[in-house]
């Protein structure tokens, strides 16, 4: 579907060039063209609609190789493009484990025949995720891996890490550590916030100390080496406290939350539901309500989704032993729309900029992000942002389990193009 | 009544009230020389037991054959569970058998909870994870009523592990819905710091209260829990929260001992003490049974002469 387009009349809001206008957009060859659409290009009315940059995800798991059966690439490139996404880190907790370049290539490879979104791997920090010893980081940044993590298990020694924020420095481009911060101490046989909730509903908790705890030592770190930090997910107010203080000084790091702990707190799990648990966990209204100050102020820098796809079966379990996590690329715009801009809290161009330029930035994904300006790729989102909709099953993932299962959000995606082709038409995935 | 029995939070005072003289009627049943009557004739009660418990099955499949319902005993150790079909599948085959009601006892908190979504019938927690155990909770209620004449303004201490026990968030949920005073005391490890929510009061300090007690329910200790470094030693645990004869003896004279079993005798109670006229764990277990036999009655909606209703 590749060719030439006016999106006409639309609002285009592009955070790069922090440009909030009404005027048509024209794109040709894959790329943004002049202001004069050219001869036989398909006209599309986007009156009322706002027109951004592709969104680009930070933190997604796209399970396969090695899980295929909770989603794959095809699978989850779709969901991505369907939740308005151009490009998709996607985490190294595959089996194999993404700690070497070959399974580096493999995925970007099936991503890029599967051309839903361009997918941008994320290498394991240690060997095998087991925390032990270094991945061969070198060869993965070759490869064009910048950001590493160990997402999923939070990098279990202060020495590890340290070294790894030291190693990484040997890079000629800039190499984002990124960590699962909670206390593995504190946190083992949890199911859920520890608080009132979980000693009534009789689930084993994963207290917000555990974050708090990990994610001050790995400012500390940060500080002393210089090196590059990126908090995966934060959930605690305490820890967005920690992260604007040592932002004021100086500390080179950045932080990501979720859009369902921005939705949600652990008085929504009264029904056991196992969509809504995951890692780290919901917690407080009071938790809730500092990450979405975080994201308004900035020192939250991200909207990142951590869609983590499972199996029907493997959800449909007793609450203590289904798996963590929500999928979340198809509600991210939607949730950030319905929680973030509508009640006031955050300005529309800062969601998108949270969601769009700054993890581009983050990722070294060149060509996201925007600016929306001549000669630039053309990997866009158009949205309706008054829409409303119920979020039900099914969904273009391959998984169903999503937190946001019943809700209704506002907000939905009309189009998405990656590189001038459209992979979401009027709402629907082309691919 | 809800048509479920989940949660101690399920029922309204009144329904707690109801169960309890149900109860009454039907405790005379099981002094009979035939413990028989036929108000769930042709009824199907399916005691789906997922982690060993002796006592609680027995106790309800006695009440179910007390009221002449047809008892099918589902336990882990020989069933599809442990071949690891999902609980989601065994329910759905359960609800294909036609379950009237599932009497259902697992490790995993909420899961009583999950069954209702799979299958159409009652179901009854016989005891969560570390949720709720509400029909032991019914009974303790029972037991303290029949021997005190009342529950309103009962001053009960809960004493142990209150973190893990389901025991001792039902009870909680029960004595604090009928009016009772109640205090969680044991090692602050092992008592929800937020548990003043509850509408409780917490004390580390066994030795003040106990001269203040209507009934002191001492609860057992999962010896495992050391190992986890809640506390230091069994000894310490017995030092600092059992239930010594010395202790006893500082209770007000009608003040009742009681414990949900099985206990460590010499952990947290002495022999002497369990075995002494003002303990009454063994009325605990006979009660447990007309407990049980009120609750799939009114659940399942039967009569006495054995027409449902």
């Amino acid at each position: 579907m590749s060719g030439s387009f006016v999106f006409a009349q639309a609002r285009v809001i592009d955070p790069a060039a922090g440009t909030d206008e009404v005027r048509d957009v024209v794109v040709a060859d894959g790329v943004i063209a002049g202001p004069e659409a050219g001869e036989g290009a398909e006209r599309i009315d986007a009156r009322g609609l706002v027109l951004a940059p592709g969104l680009v995800d930070l933190h997604a798991h796209l399970r396969e190789p090695g899980e295929e059966h909770k989603e794959t690439i095809a699978s989850g490139t779709r969901a991505a493009a369907a939740g308005g996404f151009t490009a998709v880190a996607a985490m190294a907790n595959t089996v194999p484990v993404t700690d070497h370049a070959a399974i580096v290539h493999e995925v970007r490879d099936l991503a890029a025949a599967a051309g839903s979104c361009e997918v941008f791997p994320v290498g394991a920090i240690t060997k095998g995720l087991l925390g032990e010893s270094l991945a061969e980081m070198g060869e993965m940044v070759d490869a064009g891996v910048r950001v590493f993590s160990d997402d999923g298990r939070c990098v279990p020694t202060a020495r590890l890490l340290r070294n790894a924020l030291v190693y990484a420095k040997a890079f000629p481009v800039e190499v984002v550590l990124a960590d699962h911060a909670e206390d593995a101490s504190l946190v083992e046989g949890g199911h859920m916030h520890e608080g009132l909730q979980s000693y009534s509903l009789g689930l084993a908790g994963r207290p917000g100390e555990a974050e708090e705890i990990a994610v001050a030592r790995d400012l500390a770190l940060a500080r002393a080496t210089g090196g590059r930090l990126h908090l995966c997910h934060l959930s605690s107010a305490r820890a967005v406290e920690l992260v604007r203080r040592a932002k004021s000084e100086g500390v080179r790091v950045s932080a990501e939350v979720t859009p369902h702990h921005l939705a949600f707190t652990d008085a929504d799990l009264t029904t056991y539901d196992t969509a809504k648990k995951m890692n780290p966990p919901l917690r407080s209204a009071t938790d809730r309500d500092a990450l979405r100050a975080g994201v308004a102020d900035g020192t939250i820098d991200v909207i990142a989704t951590d869609h983590a796809p499972h199996a029907v079966e493997e959800k449909d379990m007793e609450f203590d032993l289904a798996p963590p996590g929500t999928i979340g690329l198809e509600t991210a715009l939607a949730a950030a729309l319905t929680y973030l801009v509508e009640p006031g809290i955050v300005p529309l161009a800062r969601v998108l900029e949270a969601l769009s330029t700054t993890p581009a930035r983050i990722l070294g994904a060149r060509g996201h992000g925007g600016p929306i300006e001549p000669g630039s790729p053309a990997n866009l989102v158009v949205f309706d942002p008054g829409q409303e909709w119920v979020v039900e099953p099914p969904f273009v993932s391959k998984a169903r389990n999503s937190a946001f299962t019943g809700q209704r959000v506002r907000g939905r995606v009309r189009f998405t193009m990656l590189y001038g082709s459209l992979t979401v038409a009027d709402g629907k995935p082309t691919r | 009544m809800n048509k479920h029995l989940l949660s101690m939070h399920d029922l309204t005072a009144e329904d707690v009230v109801r169960i309890l003289d149900t109860a009454e009627s039907f405790r005379e049943v099981g002094t009979r020389v035939i413990k028989k009557v036929p108000a769930l004739r042709g009824r199907t009660v399916v005691n789906f037991f997922l982690e060993n418990s002796t006592r609680t099955r027995i106790s309800f499949e006695l009440a179910a054959k007390r009221l002449s319902a047809d008892v099918i005993n589902f336990s882990a150790g020989g069933s599809s569970v442990a071949k690891g079909e999902s609980l989601k599948d065994t329910a759905l085959t359960l609800q294909a058998m036609g379950a009237d009601a599932i009497v259902i006892r697992h490790s995993s908190s909420g899961s009583p909870l999950q069954l209702t979504r799979w299958v159409d019938g009652r179901v009854l927690n016989a005891g969560d994870g570390t949720h709720e155990h509400p029909t032991q909770a019914l009974l303790d209620l029972y037991t303290m009523r029949e021997k005190l004449g009342h529950l309103e303004g009962l001053r009960v201490a809960i004493v142990g592990d209150v973190m893990h026990s389901r025991v001792a968030r039902s009870l909680t949920f029960g004595l604090v819905k009928m009016g009772a005073t109640v205090t969680l005391v044991g090692p602050p490890t092992l008592i929800p710091p937020d548990a003043p929510a509850w509408g409780v009061q917490v004390s580390y300090d066994v030795d003040s209260l106990l001269p203040t007690l209507d009934v002191c329910y001492m609860l057992r200790v999962q010896k495992e829990r050391q190992r986890l470094e809640y506390f230091p030693s069994v000894r310490e645990y017995a030092r600092l929260f059992g239930l010594t004869s010395a202790r006893a003896a500082t209770l007000p004279e009608r003040a009742l001992i009681m414990h949900p079993g099985p206990m460590n005798r010499g952990v947290e109670i002495d022999s002497d003490v369990a075995d002494q006229p003002e303990s009454v764990i063994e009325e605990q277990v006979t009660n447990g049974i007309a407990i049980r036999m009120a609750l799939l009655y009114l659940l399942l909606g039967g009569s006495r002469d054995g027409e449902a209703a």
